[in-house]
């Protein structure tokens, strides 16, 4: 069941963007739209894009790599072991959990280990992997989108992030116990 | 808010640095994450050219258009605010499509494309507006259909059943991604959050939007 939904979405992943860039230009000079004209102009946007996004992408990655550098992620996850603990939680996955807000890297790095450790297979691994997914990384989605049209007043997108990120993580320890228990 | 959040980082990052005795790390990263933000965004620069080129063209020929159209009983629910066919409903629904296929090299130009138009019918340029926070839940939830990366991770591992974990982790980031969207949809109408009185807003934002409203009505 798994894999054949696996495949089927593989091959629309692979086929979606040939056929994009198939048809749009296709389609678009059947249109009578100077294709190649049109492409440089919206192209040259791209530059100044990026190179917005750089400040806002600077601010968040620096504090964040600060956080992971000096060790408050390992004192937190220990402070908030007992309250993990009584919704079955298990401790071990903590810092997955707390850093995927935070980082998409970061968070692959200790969710490999915890497989590493516990085998890909085992509830933790499974649970691990879950979380992975489960959600974006919400400050660099944050810092980039808003960054790219230099928006510094966020409003509300922090905290309905974060909440979401929360419910991620908890509909994942949910769904783990009951397809896999543990 | 973020404000608060990046001084939290800050401040806590390099007083617990200080009593783990790790504040050469704390600094260190600092550093090195300067440098690595600049990476990232330099690295756009030639997908994001790219990205923008084709939808340049497919906005000229229309499909953009078309696009906005087909989805517009789902659009006009989630951002009222914008207009059913602006070019932002199209270029949202391509981001949501790549992202949910998990074609990140593209989910990320079309996402900056569809910021930048929404931004068009911004009154206030440096405060974000209810449509792009709904939209921004949409992406930090972020249904994922094949989570590509960790299957690799875990065939490598050696994991005898990898892709068990797509049906827990298409549960797990659909929960999320409805949170978001109704957490973004509900908070706007908080007092803290909620917009300031529109002053001079009217004139810019409503010159954009009034042709096609007036058609709707």
């Amino acid at each position: 069941m798994g894999e054949i939904f696996r495949n089927v979405i593989q091959t629309v992943s692979i086929w979606a963007i040939p056929v994009l860039l198939f048809f749009i230009p296709v389609l678009a000079f059947v249109k009578k739209v100077k294709v190649y004209e049109e492409f440089v102009e919206g192209a040259k946007e791209g530059f100044q894009v990026a190179v917005t996004i750089i400040p806002y992408l600077v601010a968040i990655l620096v504090a964040i790599g600060m956080f992971r550098a000096s060790g408050a992620m390992d004192a937190f996850a220990r402070f908030i072991a007992p309250v993990t603990d009584l919704i079955g939680f298990p401790a071990e996955a903590i810092p997955a959990a707390l850093m995927r807000p935070l980082s998409g890297s970061g968070t692959l790095g200790i969710v490999t280990e915890l497989m590493k450790t516990h085998g890909p297979d085992s509830f933790i691994g499974r649970f691990a992997s879950t979380i992975y997914g489960s959600t974006e990384t919400t400050f660099y989605v944050l810092a980039v989108y808003f960054g790219a049209v230099n928006i510094k007043k966020t409003r509300h997108a922090v905290p309905a992030g974060l909440i979401a990120d929360f419910v991620g993580i908890m509909a994942a320890l949910f769904i783990c116990k009951v397809v896999f228990g543990g | 808010m973020l404000n608060y959040v990046w001084l939290f980082l800050m401040v806590v990052a390099l007083v617990v640095g200080a009593i783990n005795g790790r504040l050469q790390e704390v600094t260190e990263a600092a550093f090195k994450y300067a440098g690595v933000a600049v990476d990232i965004a330099i690295g756009l620069i030639g997908i994001m050219a790219m990205w923008l080129g084709i939808m340049r063209i497919a906005e000229k020929a229309g499909m953009v258009r078309l696009l906005a159209r087909a989805i517009r009983p789902i659009t006009t629910r989630l951002f009222p605010d914008v207009p059913p066919e602006h070019p932002a409903m199209g270029a949202m629904i391509l981001n949501i499509a790549a992202n949910w296929l998990g074609l990140s090299n593209a989910a990320t130009p079309l996402g900056l494309k569809a910021m930048e138009e929404l931004q068009k019918l911004n009154p206030r340029k440096d405060t974000a507006t209810d449509a792009m926070v709904v939209f921004l839940g949409l992406n930090t939830g972020s249904i994922t259909l094949i989570p590509a990366t960790i299957l690799a991770v875990r065939v490598q591992l050696g994991s005898t059943a990898p892709w068990e974990i797509i049906g827990t982790t298409i549960f797990a980031s659909t929960c999320a991604t409805i949170t978001a969207v109704t957490m973004a949809k509900l908070m706007q109408r908080w007092p803290m959050f909620r917009l300031p009185p529109a002053e001079e807003a009217s004139e810019e934002g409503s010159t954009l939007d009034k042709p096609e409203k007036t058609q709707e009505e």
